[in-house]
């Protein structure tokens, strides 16, 4: 064991570039031809299946199962592709046991559900590495459509828009497109540089253009948007991360895990990335699980999530909970952070109190207890960055829409997690941006509204 | 624990499982590991006269049908009679029957559709120790365009005739292999029982095309571009061959006349049904050719725990069904059940559903929360949902109490009464 696997504070190299490329290869890795059509052959084609309903897109699930039991993946990749346009990364990044797997009735049957997000992959990457793009564009109507954030959302949106012969524009603040899918996953889920590829090919449509380090509020304003073009679409997910409301949270080493997460991501060598040696997490969710169990692939010596609630108010799945603890991720729930305790501007430990829930709300107790920390990353969810003072937002501080994501200004959409409702799933987005999409050429065009999935 | 050993038209062996005439048994080598497996008889695979042996083709030989996970449900054969020399048959058979006495060793053979041919060959195979032969008048491709093979079995005169050869010239049991590609299979049963045979088999393949090459727009197998028609045996033949063997069992001119039950045997199950219908024994070769000889075992455990646990020997199940196997005209029409859905077991699926709402008698509601509900009103009781539902027993058919009404009919139930004597039918109105 090198000494730099047990050396204290936050050190790169913990690991060798060996264990590094066994740790980061594909935590799914695709199916086999004959693996799928085993797969396939456990779908029992149920009438107004369960799974399609359990799908924020909608997807026709057994027809694309069938599509492949019967020898045509392409086929069923357009099945997925007509309802969801990013069904490649839904593939890999859904919580399907909370969706479709879950909904499957193969789960009363004997617990274990048809294969449901593997297939999807399965179809979608066989038909991803074809030449060219399978979706032709309608003729140009001449509208143009701007569309803010080139996260799952605003792709999903700006695909659709482009489909009917829209032309759009894709401003986003970051350097590269993708939006969480580029930068807030586990590099595990979406290996070979995925996210990139899939925005690439979903670009192979035409009549979209991407326009990047361009931040609404910074070097673009939803008046300008709103005058140069005809319809706006805002996808510009949430920007900034809650914070802990404890002592201590100013430290250098606590961090925010949507920027570890994102760094990792941009990382050109895992090697050079320095990681504590005992990291705590504080948070529930996928952004926790994901930071949590990365630290741990880095090398960390001790990682340990805390939560507030109880396990079953997760907002990870199941599934995440047990891949986390699996990597050797602890998992602590029913307390919360009361300080984060340190010399000068380093954090040295995390003082948590048990928490007790008394009526849904989250009261601390007496009972405390602390845990060593080096690194300390946040994960207890996101808002908006900067509101928009003209946008009418929800109680929760989200943009308010009705129907397809229309916003209180007319001819400005909005969907993905800037806006209110869905489950910040990248699947949910993706709906909510396809649908704009459809509301916006409807009222552009004159045309009835058609929600398609 | 039950005794399985068989004795079929006084050919004895340990238990009634014996490998069909087919290439399992077309070696020494393979009829020995099957006997080490535990069968207890191999039919050999069909002789031919003696002279230069067929030739078969050398390109694929087999065409299949999958189910779920490739699961085999139907193979199909344009492989000929054995295409080694007689004398080395010979030989091999000799061998393994001394080896092997307690086991049946039966020959097939196929020759052309004279007297001298069938004289000679009986001849030949006299000092091997067999014990019986079994005529092939089943294989439906290759041999039968030499007039051999379905093209003698598709001749009733042709197989009384043969089978009074055989009988003349040889002492052994003689079966009679019958094919399924006619319209009647009594016909040549009866042809064969007139023939003196002592027993006859079936069935043989059945004509068939398993798939098109959509690619290279041919039958597959295909051999340079071309496909021929080959002869079609595992899972998917059973029902076919179990009504055949039926029709033989009950028909007034062949009851009683043994039978060797064939046609997609793979489990002890399908045995003990074909042996309920009628069949002395059976006969083996698709779920061999899967599987390897060992699925044997399974055989001889399963139906042995049948007989076990039903306090029956093996000759109190023999043609124990056919009592039950009538024309449809002799079934009770004021017999009424109903679907019923255990909701418990119900996985929600809704296949019962779809099947009684598009295809049948809209008698499935489907209710809030995927729950389906039969609508007794509507039933006829049909049993496709039975059919289609996944789960075993989650759906089945009730029967109605004596006197309690049908809802679909108002009519109480009744009790018994078939359409010969049915005020629908014109002819019992002609016959009072």
């Amino acid at each position: 064991m090198s000494q730099t696997r047990l050396s204290p504070g936050i050190v790169s190299g913990r690991l060798t570039p060996d264990e590094l490329a066994a740790n980061f290869t594909d935590v799914a890795p695709p199916l086999a031809p004959h693996e799928a059509r085993v797969a396939a052959d456990r779908c029992y084609f149920c009438h107004d299946a369960p799974c399609i309903t359990a799908c924020p897109t909608g997807i026709d699930i057994p027809l694309f199962i069938r599509q492949i039991a019967t020898g045509t993946p392409d086929a069923a990749a357009m099945t997925i592709f007509h309802a969801n346009i990013l069904g490649g990364m839904c593939a890999r990044v859904c919580p399907t046991e909370n969706l479709c797997e879950g909904a499957c009735v193969r789960m009363d049957a004997e617990a274990e559900p048809v294969r449901i997000g593997a297939l999807q992959r399965y179809a979608t990457d066989g038909l991803m590495a074809q030449q060219g793009h399978p979706f032709r564009r309608a003729d140009p109507t001449g509208k143009r459509i701007a569309v803010v954030g080139a996260g799952p959302a605003g792709l999903s949106c700006a695909h659709r828009l482009a489909a009917k012969g829209h032309d759009v524009t894709i401003f986003d603040a970051r350097g590269k497109p993708g939006g969480l899918n580029e930068y807030g996953i586990a590099s595990y889920k979406t290996v070979d540089g995925f996210a990139q590829a899939e925005v690439e090919w979903l670009m192979g449509i035409g009549g979209i253009t991407i326009e990047t380090r361009k931040a609404l509020g910074r070097d673009l304003t939803l008046e300008s948007l709103q005058n140069d073009f005809d319809a706006v679409f805002l996808g510009i997910g949430l920007g900034a991360v809650n914070a802990l409301r404890a002592e201590g949270e100013g430290f250098r080493n606590v961090q925010d895990a949507v920027d570890f997460i994102g760094d990792l991501r941009q990382c050109g060598d895992l090697l050079s990335l320095p990681i504590g040696r005992d990291v705590v997490v504080i948070g529930g969710g996928m952004t926790a699980v994901d930071a949590a169990v990365q630290a741990r692939l880095l090398g960390a010596e001790n990682v340990t999530m805390v939560y507030r609630r109880t396990r079953d108010q997760m907002g990870a799945s199941q599934h995440e909970q047990d891949h986390a603890a699996s990597k050797g991720v602890r998992i602590i729930t029913g307390a919360a952070p009361v300080a984060v305790i340190g010399d000068d501007d380093h954090a040295e430990a995390v003082e948590f109190a048990y928490t007790a829930v008394v009526e849904g709300q989250v009261h601390l107790t007496e009972n405390r207890f602390r845990l060593k920390a080096d690194q300390v990353f946040k994960a207890i969810g996101q808002r908006l960055e900067k509101p928009l003072d003209a946008l009418k937002l929800t109680g929760s501080g989200k943009i308010a829409v009705t129907g397809p994501g229309r916003t209180s200004i007319e001819r400005v959409w909005a969907g993905g997690d800037c806006a209110a409702g869905g489950d910040d799933l990248t699947v949910t987005a993706v709906a909510e941006g396809r649908d704009a999409a459809e509301d916006i050429d409807a009222r552009l065009m004159g045309r009835p509204v058609e929600i398609p999935g | 624990m039950t005794d399985l050993r068989s004795d079929f038209v006084g050919i004895k062996s340990p238990n009634p499982f014996w490998l069909a005439s087919a290439p399992p048994t077309d070696k020494e080598y393979n009829v020995r590991r099957a006997f080490q497996a535990g069968w207890g008889g191999v039919v050999w695979k069909t002789l031919g006269s003696e002279g230069p042996p067929v030739v078969n083709v050398n390109g694929p030989r087999y065409g299949v049908i999958h189910g779920p996970d490739r699961r085999v449900l139907g193979l199909n054969n344009i492989e000929l009679i054995t295409d080694r020399p007689l004398e080395v048959n010979l030989r091999e058979i000799k061998s393994v029957k001394r080896d092997y006495p307690d086991r049946a060793l039966i020959i097939s053979l196929m020759v052309p559709c004279d007297e001298d041919s069938w004289r000679d060959i009986l001849k030949r195979i006299e000092d091997t120790g067999a014990d019986g032969v079994e005529l092939n008048f089943g294989c439906p491709h290759g041999m039968s365009e030499r007039g051999m093979g379905s093209a003698v079995g598709q001749v009733p005169e042709y197989i009384e005739m043969v089978t009074r050869w055989v009988k003349q010239y040889s002492r052994m049991p003689c079966i009679v292999k019958l094919t399924p590609n006619i319209t009647d299979v009594r016909k040549p049963a009866e042809a064969a029982k007139r023939g003196g045979a002592d027993a006859v088999s079936l069935i043989n393949t059945i004509n068939s095309i398993t798939s098109v090459d959509l690619d290279l727009f041919a039958p597959q197998p295909t051999i340079d571009g071309k496909g021929a028609h080959g002869g079609y045996c595992g899972p998917a033949v059973k029902p076919i061959a179990l009504n055949m063997v039926a029709e033989i069992a009950r028909h007034p001119e062949t009851r009683g006349l043994p039978i060797s039950g064939i046609g997609g045997i793979t489990t002890w199950r399908d045995a003990a049904e074909f042996m309920a219908l009628g069949a002395g024994n059976v006969q083996v070769c698709t779920a061999a050719m899967t599987y390897g000889f060992k699925i044997v075992q399974e055989m001889i455990s399963g139906l042995r725990d049948y007989l076990d646990t039903h306090d029956m020997a093996l000759s109190d199940l023999i043609g124990r069904a056919v009592p039950n196997v009538t024309d449809w005209n002799q079934l009770n029409l004021n017999y009424v059940t109903k679907a019923v859905i255990d909701q418990d077991a119900c996985i929600k699926c809704g296949r019962c559903y779809a099947a009684c709402e598009d295809t049948s008698h809209q008698a499935i509601a489907m209710r809030p929360g995927r729950v389906f509900e039969v609508i007794e009103e509507e039933c006829v009781a049909c049993n496709l949902c039975v059919d289609v539902c996944p789960v075993e027993d989650c759906i089945t058919m009730r029967e109605l109490a004596p006197d309690e009404t049908d809802l679909r009919t108002g009519i109480p139930r009744g009790g018994y009464a078939n359409w010969t004597t049915h005020p629908n039918n014109p002819m019992s109105k002609a016959a009072e």
